[in-house]
């Protein structure tokens, strides 16, 4: 049995540690006006953070590189990609995703 | 002065409605995916009380699901600590990231916010603010209402967590990945974020398959962000004519 009472102890210091990173940056840089070259550092980082964390998790679902036509998160990523691309919204590539990788769980 | 404190009202109302709508996708994914949580934090053995508690107190899916491991082995309190905080390190880029956008917020609506930004709430806001940020209110509401389908999920998997077992027949565990490739898409409006994009996931790939874990997004995202630069000083400058 786990003593919930240090599990709380425990989760009020990983939230500190969560919530420090999360709102640092955002106090010390806010306020002020950065170099130019800073800003621009930090307009790519979302495309880069975001691709850094989706292509791992569709090539390599589990841990090792897989494209076999069995890893159905990779190739399901290529239509949600075109649909994504043409209407521009979330809905739409979420809707087709989910209604893709449903259907072929279900057929196979 | 009735009329204006009515219209305001009326504002702020369709403010927080824009903004829980804007959340939905969002929305699809959290309550899957907490409920997966609330569903294993029983079975690591936290109380109800305790799940719902870590998704209020962190609210950072991969690192609750890695502390339920660590948990579950009776690891030290200072281990689990020290792990969360290399797992969220990468929320600084985040927070970086947003900060030349939200020049006119006060510390503590900062904060609010801060409280709030996850990969995927950072993700929308990096969509939307460059054309803009909405208000406050707008801003705000996309962050609670992700949370509270965060903590929805997690309190219904905690507690009914014996009856369903598998989340996949529905697909729900495609929505947040499918979210992401349509948020990355929409983020992408000149060549140079397409060889970033490019080159920045191959190279997260490559340090995934080094070892390097939990540090390969943060790294791969330095050296993407900072080829960025590289490349876009260059192709301002070879247009620097024109312009």
């Amino acid at each position: 049995m786990i003593d919930q009472q240090v599990v709380l102890l425990t989760m009020i210091g990983m939230g500190v540690v969560t919530f420090l990173p999360r709102l640092l940056p955002l106090w010390l840089f806010s306020s002020r006006d950065l170099p130019p070259l800073v800003v621009s550092w930090l307009r790519y980082v979302p495309v880069a953070v975001l691709a850094a964390m989706l292509l791992p998790s569709l090539v390599m679902p589990e841990g090792q590189i897989d494209v076999s036509p069995g890893n159905l998160f990779l190739w399901a990523a290529i239509p949600v990609f075109l649909v994504a691309w043409r209407t521009r919204n979330l809905f739409a590539p979420v809707i087709v995703g989910m209604v893709l990788v449903a259907g072929i769980r279900l057929l196979v | 002065m009735e009329e204006y404190n009515i219209s305001s009202t009326l504002v702020m109302k369709s403010s927080v409605f824009r903004g829980i709508t804007r959340a939905l996708p969002l929305v699809m994914g959290y309550v899957p995916i907490g409920f997966a949580y609330g569903v294993l934090a029983k079975q690591a053995g936290l109380s109800v009380f305790n799940a719902v508690a870590m998704s209020v107190l962190v609210y950072a899916g991969s690192a609750q699901l890695i502390g339920l491991g660590l948990f579950a082995a009776a690891a030290p309190p200072l281990s689990i600590v020290a792990m969360t905080f290399v797992v969220n390190l990468r929320h600084m880029l985040f927070s970086a990231a947003m900060s030349p956008y939200l020049k006119r917020w006060r510390k503590s609506e900062l904060a609010i916010f801060a409280y709030e930004l996850t990969d995927e709430t950072f993700a929308i806001h990096s969509v939307g603010f460059p054309d803009g940020v909405p208000s406050k209110a707008e801003v705000i509401a996309v962050n609670v209402t992700a949370q509270l389908s965060w903590l929805c999920g997690s309190w219904l998997g905690a507690v009914v967590g014996g009856l369903i077992k598998d989340v996949r027949p529905l697909a729900l565990d495609y929505t947040l990945p499918a979210m992401f490739i349509a948020l990355l898409v929409m983020q992408i409006k000149v060549r140079v974020e397409i060889i970033v994009a490019t080159l920045t996931g191959v190279l997260a790939v490559v340090l995934t398959l080094m070892g390097l874990g939990r540090w390969s997004v943060i790294l791969a995202t330095l050296t993407g962000a900072t080829l960025g630069v590289i490349f876009g000083q260059i192709s301002t400058r070879r247009e620097g004519g024109e312009a």
